[in-house]
């Protein structure tokens, strides 16, 4: 059970002057199971990645596996692809369209086909595992918050019972306690089952809390690709290209360089904490 | 996806033709497009096509691009085809079997229709590929703006136009992004009768509707936040002048005006080839 990309070239509008090379040899590996952040500048390429893994668009060259499947060769089953890798986009409203919001995150299943009941249950579990309050579900999805919308679009994707969740950007333009909420509830999910998730975003605080592995994209290429503590140690050259390391990362450092002996590996404050704690006694 | 329409997209080249004044652009592309009607000759057509190709190699937008801008409009030119092809009755009769019937004036008509729709599409997509529609609309509140002594709102009319054309490629975006959002979620906007591919609209239709509100309201709000009262007493930030390169193309354009008028009537090459 994995994604593998291999060779991935993504070109928009070629041939004309807005042509743009947006992904360049992209060769990735994504276990099952496993927590991924995504980060780059903007205009890196990440929501262009992202888009090529349940075949919404296709790569100009380069191949992809699902479950060691070529998804380009003939027959492939795009649509039960697209219901076991969902895809929630970085703004919720450009999916939340029924009268409800329960109407709307049994849209998703609903297009699989199952019956009212099974649909109606799945939204229920889903919606609850967003953490989205009761007395929203009969309110129309325009009249939520940006948080809550989130949760509905979150659960609109989650009903479909993917194996995999790629978010883009969940996070973006919602306050700090809105944004860990919505972070700690896919942490929570993740932890739960055995999903997959592929998280996008530009705060290098939360992939560093919550990522087992970071991909740093850079001009359309793969830059890093690894374990958050060894992406961080590189946080010169993430400086160069408009990234930075967590801020406990440059604390560590300093102390470190004026002599506290201390791990600069850390890449949360709460470790960061400890092991300051730790070198001090 | 949907965002590869080039009809009519402004192409980004340095050119004479991109710097050029927008009137100018405008009242030369109607002029062209009356000078197609002005002739009925091959020397006329052969003076057509030079200019128009004179005026694409000028312009530095590939000819690949130009083409794949009439790509859109091929079932217009078809329809033209056999409606001048088959209703036209003039002159001998070439081919005749049970109600179709075409005559050769019939084949006259159609070739010649179909050069001048054409040159006509490639000849004003010429000027949306060269003016950005900001200029465009510029040029139109200027070259009407003597209308505003009968009262018409021209400034009003001419910002309405910019705001909309300013809208397409954005909405034509939104309707991308929602779409994939909505595929993504296993929407099927393909298979089905009539009904239910109108039924499977929705989902794209209602975001679409919605966001285009908003962004409207936001643009409203940010146009009052800036003061904006119409265009009594408004000034440009880039004023319209015409300068001696926009002379010259006036010049240029009139003379070909002229010159296709004078051949097309009186250059005894009347023949028709086919
Ligand atoms: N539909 C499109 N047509 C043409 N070019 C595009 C399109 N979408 C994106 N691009 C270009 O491709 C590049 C990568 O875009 P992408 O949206 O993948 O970046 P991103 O890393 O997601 O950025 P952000 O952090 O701002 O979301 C950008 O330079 C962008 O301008
Ligand atoms: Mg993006």
């Amino acid at each position: 059970m994995s994604i593998r990309l291999e060779n991935l070239n993504y070109v928009y509008s070629p041939g004309t002057a807005y042509e743009k090379h947006a992904l360049k040899d992209v060769s990735l590996t994504i276990p099952h199971g496993e927590f991924v952040g995504i980060i780059g500048h903007t205009g890196s390429g990440k929501s262009t990645l992202i888009q090529h893994l349940n075949g919404l668009i296709r790569a100009t060259s380069g191949q992809i596996y699902y479950n060691e499947e070529n998804i380009y060769q003939d027959g492939y089953n795009m649509k039960e692809l697209r219901s076991q890798v969902g895809l929630v986009f970085q703004y919720p409203e450009h999916q939340l369209f029924e009268i409800d919001v329960m109407t709307d995150v049994c849209f998703g299943p609903k297009n699989q086909g199952l019956t009212l009941d099974e649909c109606r249950e799945r939204a229920l579990e889903a919606l609850r595992l967003v953490g989205l309050k009761e007395k929203y579900y009969k309110a129309s999805p325009f009249e939520l918050s940006g948080g809550q919308k989130r949760r509905a679009a979150i659960a609109g994707v989650l009903a479909m019972r993917p194996r995999v969740l790629v978010l883009d950007e969940p996070t973006a333009g919602l306050d700090p306690k809105g944004r860990d909420d919505i972070l700690e509830q896919i942490a929570y999910l993740h932890r739960q089952t055995d999903m997959t998730v592929i998280l996008v975003s530009h705060s290098m605080e939360d992939i560093a809390r919550y990522a087992d592995r970071i991909i740093v994209m850079n001009h359309g290429e793969v830059m890093y690709n690894d374990e958050p503590k060894k992406v961080f140690a590189h946080f010169r050259e993430l400086e160069e290209v408009g990234l930075a390391a967590p801020q406990v990362t440059y604390i560590m450092h300093d102390l470190k360089e004026r002599g506290l002996a201390v791990d600069t590996g850390v890449t949360t404050v709460e470790e960061a904490a400890d092991e300051i704690m730790a070198a001090m006694r | 996806m949907i965002r590869d329409i080039t009809i009519g997209q402004y192409y980004p080249a340095k050119s004479v033709l991109h710097r050029l004044d927008p009137r100018v652009k405008l009242v030369s592309t109607l002029l062209y497009l009356i000078s197609l009607f002005l002739f009925k000759s091959i020397p006329g057509y052969i003076m057509a096509t030079l200019f128009l190709f004179g005026v694409i190699r000028v312009s530095k937008v590939p000819f690949k691009h130009i083409v794949k801008g009439l790509r859109a409009v091929v079932m217009l030119l078809m329809i033209t085809v056999i409606f001048n092809l088959f209703l036209t009755r003039d002159g001998a009769v070439l081919f005749h079997k049970w109600i179709f019937t075409i005559t050769e004036g019939g084949l006259r008509t159609a070739v010649y229709m179909t050069i001048r729709l054409i040159y006509l599409i490639i000849g004003s997509s010429l000027m949306t590929f060269t003016t950005t529609p900001n200029e465009l609309t510029d040029g139109i509140e200027k070259l009407l703006y003597p209308l505003n002594k009968l009262h018409v709102p021209v400034h009003e009319v001419a910002m309405m136009m910019s705001i909309a054309l300013r809208f397409i490629p954005i909405l034509l975006e939104e309707t991308d992004k929602i779409m994939k959002a909505q595929i993504a979620r296993g929407a099927d906007l393909e298979s089905g009768n009539m009904i239910q591919r109108a039924k499977s609209m929705i989902p794209i239709l209602v975001p679409l509707f919605v966001s285009a509100f908003r962004r409207a309201n936001d643009l409203a709000m940010a146009m009052e936040a800036r003061c904006y009262r119409g265009g009594e007493g408004r000034t440009k930030m880039n004023p319209l002048h015409y300068k001696t390169r926009d002379r010259i193309a006036y010049i240029v354009v009139i003379v070909y005006v002229i010159g296709v008028f004078f051949v097309g009537r009186y250059v005894p090459l009347g023949i028709w080839i086919f």
